[in-house]
């Protein structure tokens, strides 16, 4: 069954502006389930998932977990640690084992950028990519389309800064392309060592200054700093990122309009985001947790070849 | 030795070295040339090969490959490099020293020598390292290395860092007269990148080795070239930057050579898209002004030759996450055709340029014997057919690597004979 996604969700550069919207439109129903008493669905009932996380993660892992088992698939979970891959084995091995395994679907995380496509062409069984390297993490960036949707309704013309890290931020990348596909107009916001130097070839406007992305935006998207970008050399120290890029209520309190604050998480509170800011009336920080659940069960279902306009219905069935 | 007479004949025999290019017939006796004939030519007992149509030229000769071999014998051994050199029209090859253990002594040397004479197919010439280990700190014995057959010294694979060994190579080189090869890569620019900076680095969430890290180490040699009057040779440049930079050295007189790769004139860096492990080199594939100007600096002479640089590695190690997969593409046997295809068919060369490119001016700079249809030149010679298209099978190849990023693709020039020092040891 071919799905109106195609076998996989590597990235979202390579998705149309109509893919994207299919996903945000097919998340809407699904929203309401984790609102239920009995969160639970059939709409998987006899899929098999694996959660393959070669990196760490708590939140991308248990939104995963949350979207499968509320859409009843049977779910395992594979860490890099204490698995055959500390032992030596190698992506492509692990992959045909998950394979000859009859699964249905492979969630990866991984830290080589092009993990995922690897995978998913060396398997027949679903990818989707929980983020690969510095590359994409596509969910990430779809619930943040979502998030935005939700508040500042069709995005055509809207204008999003994406703040911090963009260098090494698989995020920034799926937000460029995914607020790009749907219309939006987009900014990158950061010191230029944490810029791709190539970064104007993206299509989008580059502030050098936190105070300039504050006035001309809808939104801004503030990214996590990696602490070991410090000791890598690419800024001099947190304080003084804080002090040149940090997100505070100072900085907020001078927009010429209502600005929405996100992160993907987890934040350095009082690093790029002032904890006032994070726990703000700005911030749609956790209004993103739990849209990414919604996000993850569309992206589910639309790849085991679920159909759109059913996802209502599927949704009412009893688990 | 008594080795019975060849004669090539009917081709368009082309040699820029002796100006030549005509239709007709070359005698080889007792391993040397014995004579060009505008006629058809009868020689007692020969062995009469047809060149019609073909191209009969002197033998090409690459001065950058590895052959993995000590260390590395399940990838390449110098037989199987050998071999892939003459089915790919190579008279000789130069091997690369980093090897394991490094050659860097004469006893190294004096090993691959003895494989070479064992393998009984193309010349395998020997390149010392510059420092003892390739580490970087102390010289290695450049004058034992050249007396046990060395041709040339290199540390490739890696740049040599540090200014000042570079200095004193290129000055105690002199005595030898052997070039001193440098992989240009200023290595705190190019830590951890596995492709060229850009919009496709970016893209692919990839670290990119920005072009300054080569054209730094550019400018740096030709100008402790220019200190020393020692001869430095540029290994794989890839970067217009790169050309313009040496094109400024030539024009003052520095003496400095430069060479270039196949796939430095044929693919960009859009060829990582997909994040295939066979468009992973260093230095990386760059964009198309790079190509452009790469393949306007063979023509105008500021690229004075073609090299293949030539790396095989095993399967499973290409088989992995881009960023984790080793450097480098195998070339013997798929360098005549992406060089007709990508700089002939183009208009950028005619055919005596390219055998310039791919034999002359390789054995004048270098050194090296061949190179040459002279009377009583040694016998090393390649005809091809120019206009010979065919598919790449990587399956088919000599080498034991299959790591190319040609596979499927349709070329047009082929190798059909090769022939060194009078014996044919390749035939299509």
């Amino acid at each position: 069954m071919t799905s109106a996604l195609g076998k996989d969700l590597l990235a979202l550069e390579s998705l149309t502006g109509e893919q994207i919207r299919l996903i945000l439109d097919t998340a809407e129903p699904f929203k309401e389930i984790s609102e239920r008493s009995i969160k639970k669905v059939p709409a998987l009932r006899g899929s098999t998932i694996v959660n393959l996380f070669f990196e760490n993660s708590t939140r991308t892992r248990i939104s995963f977990e949350f979207a499968e088992k509320r859409l009843s698939a049977d779910t395992v979970n594979v860490s890099a640690s204490g698995s055959s891959v500390q032992k030596g084995e190698t992506l492509v091995d692990t992959a045909r084992n998950l394979e000859a395994m009859r699964i249905d679907m492979v969630v990866i995380r991984h830290s080589a950028s092009g993990a995922a496509q690897f995978l998913a062409e060396r398997i027949e069984s679903n990818v989707i990519n929980a983020g690969d390297g510095t590359h994409e993490h596509p969910t990430q960036g779809l619930l943040d389309l979502l998030t935005l949707r939700d508040r500042l309704g069709d995005l055509t013309g809207k204008r999003i800064c994406i703040c911090g890290d963009v260098l090494h931020s698989r995020v920034a990348r799926s937000n460029i392309w995914g607020l790009k596909h749907v219309g939006a107009e987009v900014a990158v916001c950061g010191p230029r060592s944490l810029l791709p130097n190539a970064i104007e070839e993206f299509g989008v406007i580059v502030f050098d200054r936190i105070e300039e992305a504050i006035e001309w935006a809808d939104a801004l998207n503030v990214l996590r700093l990696q602490l070991e970008r410090m000791t890598a050399g690419y800024i001099p120290s947190s304080r003084e990122y804080n002090r040149v890029f940090g997100v505070s209520r100072e900085r907020l309190e001078r927009a010429p309009r209502d600005i929405l604050i996100l992160h993907p998480g987890p934040m350095n509170r009082g690093v790029e985001i002032d904890s006032d800011v994070a726990d703000g009336p700005h911030s749609v920080i956790l209004h993103q947790v739990t849209n990414g659940v919604a996000i993850r069960m569309a992206v589910l279902y639309l790849l085991a070849g679920g159909k759109p306009e059913l996802a209502e219905a599927a949704k009412g069935g009893r688990a | 030795m008594t080795q019975r007479p060849v004669v090539l004949s009917g081709g368009r025999i082309l040699d820029p070295s002796t100006d030549t290019d005509l239709t007709g017939d070359v005698v080889i006796m007792d391993g040397r040339i014995q004579g060009i004939e505008s006629r058809e030519t009868s020689v007692d007992d020969a062995e009469v090969i047809d060149c019609r149509g073909m191209i009969v030229s002197p033998g090409f000769i690459d001065v950058h490959c590895h052959l993995r071999e000590p260390g590395r014998e399940d990838v390449e051994t110098v037989a199987t490099g050998a071999r892939a050199a003459a089915a790919g029209g190579f008279t000789a090859v130069c091997a690369m020293p980093n090897t394991d253990p490094v050659t860097d002594n004469q006893a190294a040397v004096g090993f691959i020598v003895r494989q070479a004479q064992r393998a009984n197919a193309s010349r395998v010439h020997v390149i010392g390292a510059i420092s003892v280990g390739q580490r970087g700190e102390t010289l290695a014995e450049f004058g034992e290395m050249v007396a046990a057959g060395a041709v040339a010294v290199s540390d490739d694979g890696r740049p040599v860092v540090s200014a000042q060994l570079m200095r004193t190579a290129l000055e105690y080189a002199r005595t030898f007269a052997i070039p001193v090869i440098d992989h240009c890569e200023e290595p705190t620019l190019s830590l951890g990148g596995s492709m060229n900076e850009g919009i496709v680095s970016a893209r692919l969430g990839l670290k990119g080795i920005p072009s300054e890290a080569e054209e730094i180490m550019v400018i740096r040699d030709i100008l402790l070239a220019r200190r020393t009057g020692g001869h430095v040779h540029l290994a794989h440049m890839s970067t217009v930057g790169s050309v313009e930079l040496i094109r400024w050295g030539k024009e003052r007189g520095i003496n400095v050579t430069a060479e270039v790769c196949p796939h430095h004139i044929s693919l960009t860096e859009e060829r990582v898209l997909g994040y295939d492990t066979n468009a992973k080199m260093n230095p990386p594939l760059r964009t198309a002004k790079d190509v452009e100007a790469l393949r306007v600096a063979v023509k105008d002479g500021t690229i004075d030759m073609i090299a293949t640089d030539h790396a095989p590695h095993h399967y499973d190690e290409k088989e992995r996450e881009f960023a984790d997969a080793p450097n480098g593409i195998i070339g013997l046997e798929t360098a005549l055709a992406v060089s007709v295809t990508n700089l002939v068919e183009t208009g950028h060369i005619d055919f005596a340029t390219l055998v310039d490119k791919m034999s002359c001016s390789p054995a004048k700079l270098f050194g090296l014997p061949g190179g040459t249809l002279a009377r009583g030149a040694v016998a090393d010679v390649t005809v091809f057919d120019p206009q010979r298209e065919w598919k790449v099978e990587p399956s088919q190849f000599l080498t034991k690597g299959r790591n190319t990023p040609y596979s499927g693709m349709l070329l047009k020039g082929r190798a059909t004979c090769t022939i060194v020092g009078g014996a044919v040891v390749h035939r299509l």
